[in-house]
Formats: C-alpha cells, structure tokens, sequence
C-alpha cells in the first residue's frame, strides 16, 4: 500500500505562464486582467497558476450588481446591530433580511418593511443573469460548447424558483427565502413543516437522489481517474479521442466490478445530468408545493406512497381544513 | 458479449489478496475472487431475509416495507427475529457484503495495476454506514436507534431524529456536510460539463484541447485548477462530505442531548464580545 497515489503533486515544475489561447478580437486579449502569479500551494493540488481573468463588458456588470445587493444586505445586518462591529460579527449567523410581511402581497413595500429584501434580490439576480451571459460568451468566444452555462442555467431555475416564480404565484413577496445564515434554515425547516414534510415530495426525494447520487458519481469518477493517472488519465479529452491504455483499465475496473461501465466521454454525461437534474428537479418540488399540493405527508397517504400511521395521540385536524381562507404564512403574527 | 474487444489482454492471473488462483475467475462481465463469493453469500443471505421478514409484514407496497430494528428495551442484545432479530441479521450481512465488494475492488485495482483510490473512497461510504448502524446504537447503548430498512420508514427516521434535536440544520457538521454535498455537485456539473463543451464543441469547430479548457475557467473565475487537480478536487470534497455525515450524527445524541440552535451558546458567550 505505501506506494505514491498522486493525492498531491510532489515536485513542481515552474513553467511559463500562460495568458490562454488567443481570442479572434485583438481587443478582447487585453481584458485579461490580474496576474498571474505562480502559487506553490495551488501547485500542491492543481495548477499553480492564478490569474489573469477575464474582464469585460458583462463580466464588470455582474460583478457590480453583485457588490451593491451584497454590500446591501451587510449594511442591513450593521443597521440592526446599530452599527457596531463586534455586534456585527457576534450575530453574523443570525442577522437577516427578510422579505416584506404577506400583507404587502407582491406590492413593493418600504425599504425598511421589506423592500431592502426585493432590492438585494433584484441587484443579485441581476448580477447571477449577467453572469449566465458572460459564461455563455466566454465559450463561444473559444469555439466551444455550452454545457457550462446550461448547467448553470438549472441552478439558476431553482434559485428563480425559491425567490420569484413561487411566491409570484402565490401572490406575496413573503413565501421567499430570506437573506441569512440561520433564517434561511429556519426558513427550510418551516417551509417543510407547513406543507406536511418535505420528505413526502416525490421530486424532494428525486433531487436528493440525484444530489447523494452526484457525490457518489464524483468519487468514483475522480478516484478512477486518480487511480489511472499514473497511465495518463487525467488527459481525458485525449482519452476520449483517442481511447489509450487508461481508458481501457478504468473501463474494466468498473465492468469487472458492477457489470457495467460508462466510456471516459459519457461518465461526464452521467456526471453532467444528475448534478443537474438535482436543481431541475428540486425546483419542480418547490414550484408544486403550496401551488398544486398544501400537505405532502397527505398527498403520500392518498396516492398509497406513505402509510396512514396509528393515532397515538388522538385525531389530528389538518390545519388547512380549518381555515375558510387560504392559508397565510406563519409570518403574519 | 461479456468481453470488450480490447479486454483479453487485461484478463490475467493474479492479484489477489486471499485464495490464490481458486476464485480467480469471471462470470460474464464479472469478476469473483474470494471476495465475489463472500460477496454473493451477504448479499443473497440478506436480500433473502429481507424479503422474508417483508413477506411477515402487512405490505407489499415498496414504499411502505419496513424491517425495524428491535425496541430499545433490548438494549444491545440479541433480540427474537420477528423483533428486530432480521434487522440485526441484515445489518450484519450488509456489512459483510460492503466490505467484500471493498476488497474485490482491491483486488480488481491490483490485476489491472491502478491505484487503490476507488475502494478507499468506497469505505468512506461503509463508514457513514456502519457510523448510523452500528457505531452511534452502541454509543447510544441500543440497536432500537438504528435506522429501518424501509423506503418510507428510513425517511421518517430521518426526519425524527432531526426533530428530536428540535432543528437540526443548526448541527455545525451537518452544516458542513450539506455544503459539502452541494459544492461537490456543484464541482461535478462543472467538471462535467467543461469536459462536454471540450469534446462536443461549436458547430464546424474542432475538438478542443486542456488548454482551451484553462483559458475558459482563467477568463471565466481567474483560476483553472487543471485535469489532475479537479479529480482531486472532486474526491476530497466528496469524501469530505460522507464524512462530515458520518460526525453529525454520531455527535448527535452520544456527545449533544440538547436542541442543535441551543450549541450555538458558546459562540454568543465568548469573553471576547465585551
């Protein structure tokens, strides 16, 4: 066992630095900003190499959205510690901004009832667009394909999802995450206990599948190309193009295990499509819920999924069943 | 069709860890080994058992099949079959079985001369396993808190043993190991995909090559950690993560008894905030 498994590179060979392919626009060249520098313990574990980075137009754009939502939210938290730091610092974890109450519906409330929150979510889905755009831009830019930004594009779904599409359907600002350490859980633990446990929704249980199923992936994606390494492996557009001796053992080590095996080319399809459908999947789940479905747990006993359990305690009266209005978030008192 | 076409050149004699060349065979595809047959023989025993013990519940509904462990009166003991006795059973022909596809994966690595990463990654999952099943009911002085081997019923487990700690997102491992899942996901749909847009690239553009893939990731973030250290990358992350796993709950209960919100205490008492 006490043999080299490239877990870190052990001596590190100082090349050239490289300002990546040339672009088509001469101009575009000289947005690459920043840098590089050689850093020898990024080299323990990848390349040395940090920087340059790309700038431009879409780029500049996001990364300014980004700062003033951001920048907002932090002097939000320091207002509510009355400005000061170490308050700021002690209630990090706890601090939050929150989105107006359900009364305002979808109106657009004082900045301090709840319009700091659509403002920070308004300039950081802003900025996420823009960055989408530049993703997009920067593959095309080098002949290649999208699959970056169409990853990205299903993370973006359900983060649309979470803070706009579900509570525009609803009809109030307040059913979105707020902004916060710990009152975003609180949020998520309350959210599944309202909709009768999250554990019950078909698509929660489909996005957890395929969220365990993407680390399983990982591992023995990266610990079948480590482990081949030593024949080259971790060339792998090469390795699909031309199919070399690595390849082939990381193939059979698979088939002569489970009976089957992916290629080196559509193990990243497999990879690509459950780290994706963990978001696609997860924002159905969250669209469904409190739109199409109010108790999950009921929805179960009803389609036979979840049994009827015992009545320890007596009956239990569905909440929504008592209510004539429809259901108002816990928020309201 | 049990054969690749370059596959017969890899198809050799030895490396293996016990038995010699007795076991050293395959069965289509499969390789055996010594292991491929304890293998066989946990898996068989308790994929049996479990369809018996389901066979004396009230359900063939998949969703509702449940073999529970014991009560907890039964403390750490042997309990009678219909009692927890198949769970017990089927925990031990669940280890047993995970283990040995862990050594024939070793052995499998030795015939074809790679290194051992996959069945080290492999028993990290065995770990948070026998951390749920067998390491945290010892701890906790009972099998009863094992988890049920049931679609629904592990869920629920799940999600009661989260509520007995009131709120269990506020577990710092759990917090830890759930960013962890969600950075290696989101590490694989990169990886994933920048591999994709490589290979597949524009219409009427050739095949690209890493140096295109650096480019795009230094343009895109400023920083491309390169083919070898993505995988390495990848792998620490999601060890990281079924091992951050493992800790939140076997601290839950054997170290912490409280609400999970009430650990965070310490953090607003430290002498240093006055």
């Amino acid at each position: 066992m006490a043999e080299y498994q490239n877990l870190f590179t052990q001596v590190q060979v100082e090349g050239p630095t490289s300002m990546g392919i040339e672009l088509e626009n001469a101009r575009d060249n000289d947005e690459r900003t920043l840098g590089p520098v050689h850093l020898h313990l990024l080299g323990r574990l990848g390349n040395a190499q940090l920087g340059p980075i790309y700038l431009g137009f879409f780029g500049l754009a996001s990364v300014i959205f980004f700062t003033i939502g951001f920048t907002s939210i932090g002097w939000n938290y320091l207002v509510q510690v009355n400005y000061s730091p170490i308050q700021f610092v002690r209630q990090m974890f706890w601090l939050s901004v929150d989105p107006p109450a359900p009364s305002w519906g979808l109106h657009i409330p004082p900045l301090n009832q709840g319009g700091w929150w659509l403002f920070a979510g308004f300039f950081i889905t802003v900025s996420i667009l823009l960055w989408w755009v530049r993703m997009y831009r920067r593959a095309r830019a080098l002949g290649m394909g999208t699959h970056v930004c169409w990853a990205f594009a299903g993370a973006i779904w359900l983060y649309l999802v979470l803070g706009f599409f579900r509570p525009v359907l609803l009809g109030r600002w307040s059913e979105a995450v707020p902004f916060g350490i710990f009152s975003h859980l609180d949020w998520t633990t309350a959210f599944s206990l309202r909709y009768g446990n999250l554990f019950y929704n078909p698509f929660h249980m489909l996005s957890i599948a395929f969220l365990y199923g993407s680390v399983l992936l990982f591992a023995m994606h990266a610990a079948t190309i480590l482990a081949v390494s030593r024949f080259g492996g971790e060339r792998e557009i090469e390795q699909i193009v031309d199919r070399g001796t690595a390849s082939e053992r990381a193939a059979l080590f698979w088939r002569w295990t489970m009976g089957f095996n992916a290629t080196m080319e559509s193990i990243h399809r497999w990879a690509w499509w459950f780290a994706v459908l963990t978001c696609v999947t997860g924002g159905i789940g969250i669209l469904l819920t409190g739109t199409v479905v109010d108790n999950w747990y009921l929805w179960s006993v009803k389609h036979g999924v979840a049994p009827s359990y015992p009545e320890l305690w007596g009956p239990v009266i569905d909440p929504a069943a008592v209510q004539s209005a429809p259901a108002v978030a816990p928020a309201a008192h | 069709m049990a054969m690749l076409s370059f596959e017969r050149k890899y198809r050799v004699r030895g490396g293996t860890l016990l038995g010699g060349d007795l076991f050293d065979f395959w069965v289509g595809p499969f390789y055996v080994g010594i292991f491929g047959v304890t293998t066989i023989f946990f898996a068989f025993l308790g994929t049996a058992l479990l369809l018996y013990a389901a066979s004396l519940g009230p359900t063939w509904n998949i969703w509702q099949i449940n073999i529970a462990p014991p009560d907890l009166k039964y403390g750490l003991g042997l309990a009678p079959l219909r009692e927890g006795g198949f769970w017990q059973v089927i925990t031990v022909c669940a280890v047993g079985a995970f283990v040995s596809w862990a050594l024939r994966e070793v052995e499998i690595c030795r015939k074809l001369g790679m290194g051992y990463h996959v069945p080290f990654a492999y028993s990290f999952a065995i770990l948070a396993y026998v951390t749920l099943e067998i390491v945290r009911p010892v701890l906790l002085g009972a099998w009863g808190h094992g988890f049920p081997y049931g679609i629904l019923s592990h869920l629920d487990w799940v999600s009661n043993v989260g509520y007995q700690f009131l709120h269990f997102h506020y577990n710092p491992a759990h917090m830890i190991a759930v960013s962890l899942f969600f950075t290696t996901t989101f590490a694989l749909a990169l990886h994933g995909a920048l591999i994709l847009s490589s290979t597949n690239p524009a219409r009427g553009e050739i095949v690209k090559t890493p140096e295109h893939e650096d480019t795009f990731f230094r343009d895109i973030i400023g920083y491309s950690i390169g083919t070898l250290g993505i995988h390495r990358l990848g792998l620490f992350l999601a060890l990281g993560a079924v091992f951050f796993s493992a800790v939140c709950i076997v601290i839950s209960g054997p170290f912490w008894t409280q609400g999970w919100p009430a650990w965070w205490g310490w953090w607003l008492r430290l002498p240093i905030w006055s």
